[in-house]
């Protein structure tokens, strides 16, 4: 009987600050035995267990995507005692990590469909990992028109900038980079609230379209009457949410909102299922 | 089916045989009251007691238990990587399981063994254990057992059903495994089946009637979650709530577990320990927030899932086995009965 | 022993109806035999709900600060023992006195009803109450008991049965016992050698399953987090390694040093029928005989952990 309790050997191969205030670092991965990596086989929307022995586990979405190999990325907030044992750890040290766990962003309903990615702050990491896969030259094709509006407090904060940058070069995507503020005169891109900058920029809603939104409570809770104005039905949009997870397999019971279980039944759902869940999360 | 017939006289000395195969477990008493406990050489298990304080889930699921451990000297190749526990694979024999607490196995066996993941260390000694129950002949004033889709003489979960008549036990052998528990003690006194079977119905209708306590449940299902949700009487049925664990800790359907780690000297172990979802820190996140930071969403909680989530997710009835020891340690008095009685019956405007 | 239910609810009618107050707390009938539960009344009509008897054992005090209307007053029924941590309450700034109706309740003692249960084989069906006589049915027999010889050990040893703060007073004030010996129990265990105590500390906590009843039944218990659950750092483990369960209960004795009113809320509450008050007593006598002190009845001074004196005769701090 196989045991989902037993994290997959790594190894810490890279360490990046990822933010000006170095509260949130991206670690590269490498599987230590062969195998594993196939194992581990995931797709973009996923997360796993990051597991430190004698610290504790913590569920983090996998940023990296499905079509880069031969390592595993996660964007990391320090905030709690995990995530600062980790934020202190340095290349070469050897850890775990168990899955990949959960469901993902519903690849079969997007074929051939145009994609809305709205983010928001350090939400932005699974998207990350659905944005690779999509222009990923193998997949590019299964996708129509494909829009990115991600946004966070200042240029610093923003995740993954250099390729947000180079992203923004490309014709086959459209992209919308906003900071709340900033005093960059030399800031090309927009300035605003997430939810101002769907209003204004994302495409009108139509059968063919839908949408992933990842971010803090509070932006979700304005991008929503924005999307809805759109004329996105609430099967059209898509979110992933967070909860405080254990096992993240089903079992410890406490990361359930109403009979969803946010490791297994999510962590992504539709905007239509979480209108019937009760508003715990 | 097969029936045998234990001679009173006989049965200390077939728990004794019974241990060079078996760890053998069943009901003592001690001053804080009826506990099942794993049973040391010269002691035997207390058969007329009533409902145990805590129940049998810990012979499968004990309250702390060692999974993972890794060394965390790194001059040694391995170090950092974590590998489970050993774990001994003595078969055990619960005796005198009352047939509530079988069915209750059975209820968490769908959480720690679906087709997506099957927990291994609940799983392997759910394999190696035996149940021998005893059927309730003398229901407690809180046994609502016959309101939850068991019974005094339920089967569900057995290895063995035994029904006590004074002098001796008819024993009814449900499984192989009982089978080889009955082989394992020397019991072999068969007993024709056919009368057996027509006094275990004389004896499981008198137990029946015997039980006053029930629950009506028939309308949970048919009930909206937001509804049922959103509705107004979890106040008053929270208001007493002191939010400890006591209802989670000694009802043998609650699963939820921690996961902690603890180093000692260069070793790392990863434990889980019993949880419950009445400790305000059970969904709180490292950010601050908590969805369920007050305590009424907490009780609420606890109802919905027993009373509601559960019954639309699985399909099996309620995740309640009609124990009634929740409401005798309450320290409060919550009466599980009562609200379940609330929710049946509300109707949303 | 009158009960004194008439006259509690009475009173809570009549503040209802006035609006003198906009919730009361009190004690209902259980749904078992020998069972009481804390409620809220917020309506006269519903004041028949009320009870108060020998099975009334938890502490009221515990619920006043989470259950404090927005606006008005709430008014709580309280015996001896309960009054006092009102007092400390409203020491330890957890809520004021102007926000408080206190309605006090002369408390000639609770049963014990682990001891009741012991004298039957089978499950108490009837347990009723009779002035002093209680009448206990099981379908094996019926037993008439004194209270008083069924009292718990904390009201055997009681010398403030009076409240000593109250807006009324729901009955006559009952006489209080003076003992030649009340910490015998303590006496005894400090009488151990280190093995022995030791040995008695682990077969108490034996069967403790970290419930935290006890805790959260107890009035003094109000720290947003306890240290049992903080995890940076971690003070104790949580699993039932011995001693981690031996550090909570005496960690959570010492924070309730010189605090203790002996109430018994947490021993009645415990699922085990642990007696946690072996750990508290040894603090609550310390407190008596090292500073003078006992709990909840000065509203003007502090617990002597609390303070500081720059006369103390003690000069391990200069």
């Amino acid at each position: 009987m196989e045991n989902p309790y037993v994290p997959y050997p790594v190894r810490i191969d890279d360490i990046e600050v990822a933010t000006e205030d170095k509260s949130l670092k991206t670690f590269t991965f490498v599987f230590q035995n062969p195998g594993d990596e196939e194992k581990f086989a995931y797709q973009a929307g996923q997360f796993a267990e990051l597991s430190i022995p004698g610290v504790g586990e913590i569920p983090i979405g996998i940023a990296s995507s499905p079509v880069e190999k031969g390592f595993v990325k996660f964007t990391v907030f320090r905030t709690g005692v995990v995530t600062s044992h980790l934020h202190n750890m340095k290349k070469g040290d050897i850890m775990g990590i168990r899955g990949p766990l959960g469901n993902w962003y519903p690849w079969e309903k997007l074929e051939n469909k145009n994609v809305v990615i709205i983010g928001g702050g350090f939400a932005f990491t699974t998207l990350r990992s659905a944005i690779v896969y999509m222009l990923d030259p193998a997949n590019r094709s299964r996708f129509k028109n494909i829009d990115v509006i991600y946004g966070a407090r200042s240029p610093g904060m923003l995740l993954y900038r250099q390729e947000l940058f180079d992203w923004e070069k490309r014709d086959d995507i459209n992209m919308h980079i906003t900071v709340d503020s900033t005093d960059d005169p030399d800031w090309k891109y927009h300035t605003g609230f997430v939810p101002q900058i769907v209003e204004k920029n994302a495409p009108v809603a139509d059968e063919d379209t839908y949408a992933i939104v990842c971010g803090p409570p509070i932006m979700i809770k304005f991008t929503q009457p924005a999307l809805t104005q759109l004329g996105y039905q609430d099967h059209q949009i898509f979110m992933s949410l967070e909860n405080r997870m254990k096992c993240g397999i089903g079992m410890c019971g406490r990361c359930n909102i109403g009979k969803e279980l946010v490791c297994k039944d999510g962590p992504v759902f539709t905007l239509e299922q979480i209108n019937q869940t009760p508003k715990e999360y | 089916m097969k029936f045998i017939t234990i001679d009173k006289k006989d049965w200390a000395g077939g728990i004794d045989k019974s241990r060079k195969t078996y760890q053998v477990f069943g009901p003592v008493q001690d001053e804080n009251g009826c506990q099942i406990k794993p049973l040391p050489p010269d002691v035997y298990p207390l058969m007329d007691a009533g409902v145990t304080v805590m129940s049998p889930k810990s012979v499968l699921f004990p309250q702390t238990e060692k999974m993972l451990t890794a060394t965390l000297d790194e001059t040694r190749e391995d170090h950092h990587v974590m590998k489970p526990v050993e774990k001994e694979d003595t078969p055990r024999v619960v005796l005198g399981i009352r047939p509530y607490d079988a069915r209750a196995i059975q209820l968490v066996k769908l959480n720690f063994d679906n087709p997506d993941y099957q927990d291994p260390y609940w799983c392997k000694a759910y394999e190696r254990t035996t149940f021998v129950g005893l059927a309730v002949t003398h229901p407690d004033p809180c046994d609502f057992s016959t309101s939850t889709g068991c019974g005094p003489f339920s089967e569900e979960g057995l290895d063995v059903l035994m029904a006590d008549l004074d002098d001796r036990y008819l024993a009814k052998i449900l499984t192989q495994k009982g089978e080889d528990w009955a082989g394992a003690c020397g019991f072999d006194t068969e007993a024709d089946a056919a009368e057996s079977q027509a006094l275990f119905d004389i004896l499981r209708k008198e137990a029946e009637k015997n039980i006053t306590a029930s629950v009506d449940t028939d309308r949970l299902s048919e009930k909206s979650i937001l509804d049922l949700h959103e509705a107004p009487f979890w106040d008053d049925v929270a208001f007493s709530c002191i939010n400890c664990g006591t209802c989670t800790y000694v009802c043998p359907t609650c699963w939820c577990f921690d996961i902690q780690d603890e180093t000692k000297h260069k070793t790392a172990t990863r434990f889980r320990n019993w949880d419950s979802c009445m400790s305000p820190l059970f969904t709180h996140h490292a950010s601050g927030h908590n969805p369920r930071g007050s305590k009424v969403q907490r009780v609420r909680q606890r109802f919905m899932h027993k009373l509601k989530y559960f019954v639309d997710k699985y399909d099996q009835g309620i995740m309640c086995v009609g124990c009634g020891r929740c409401v005798a340690s309450c320290p409060v008095n919550i009466d599980i009965r009562e609200v379940c009685k609330t929710m049946n019956n509300y109707e949303s405007k | 022993m009158d009960t004194c239910i008439e006259k509690i609810r009475t009173i809570c009618a009549d503040l209802l109806a006035k609006g003198e107050v906009q919730k009361v707390i009190g004690f209902g009938e259980g749904s078992i035999p020998m069972a009481s539960r804390p409620i809220a009344v917020t309506s006269k009509d519903d004041v028949e709900k009320l009870v108060f008897n020998a099975t009334c054992g938890l502490n009221l005090a515990n619920y006043v600060a989470d259950a404090m209307p927005k606006e008005g007053k709430l008014a709580v029924v309280v015996k001896g023992c309960d009054s006092r941590n009102l007092v400390t309450h409203m020491v330890e700034n957890q809520v004021s006195r102007d926000r408080l109706y206190i309605i006090g309740v002369p408390c000639t003692g609770m049963v014990d009803k682990r001891k009741i249960a012991d004298l039957f084989e089978d499950e108490i069906t009837e347990f009723t109450e009779e002035g002093d006589t209680i009448t206990i049915v099981s379908p094996q027999k019926t037993e008439t008991v004194s209270k008083q010889d069924v009292l718990r050990h904390n009201c055997q040893v009681c010398t403030h049965r009076n409240p000593v703060v109250y807006d009324v007073m729901a009955g006559e004030p009952v006489e209080e016992q003076s003992l030649d010996q009340p910490y015998a129990d303590v006496d005894k265990i400090a009488e151990m050698d280190p093995e022995e105590r030791w040995a008695h500390f682990q077969e108490l906590t034996k069967n403790c399953i970290r419930c935290y009843a006890c805790r959260n039944a107890c009035p003094l218990c109000y720290c947003p987090t306890c240290f049992v659950d903080e995890s940076a750092p971690q003070w104790v483990g949580k699993g039932q390694d011995k001693t981690d369960i031996n550090t909570f209960h005496f960690l959570r004795a010492f924070h309730c040093a010189g605090r203790c009113t002996d109430c018994g809320a947490c021993v009645e509450a415990c699922p085990m029928g642990i007696n946690v008050r072996d750990f508290t007593r040894k603090l609550n006598k310390d407190a008596l005989e090292l500073f003078g002190w006992e709990a909840g009845l000065d509203m003007e001074k502090r617990p002597p952990l609390d303070v500081y004196s720059p006369d103390d005769p003690d000069d391990f701090i200069k």
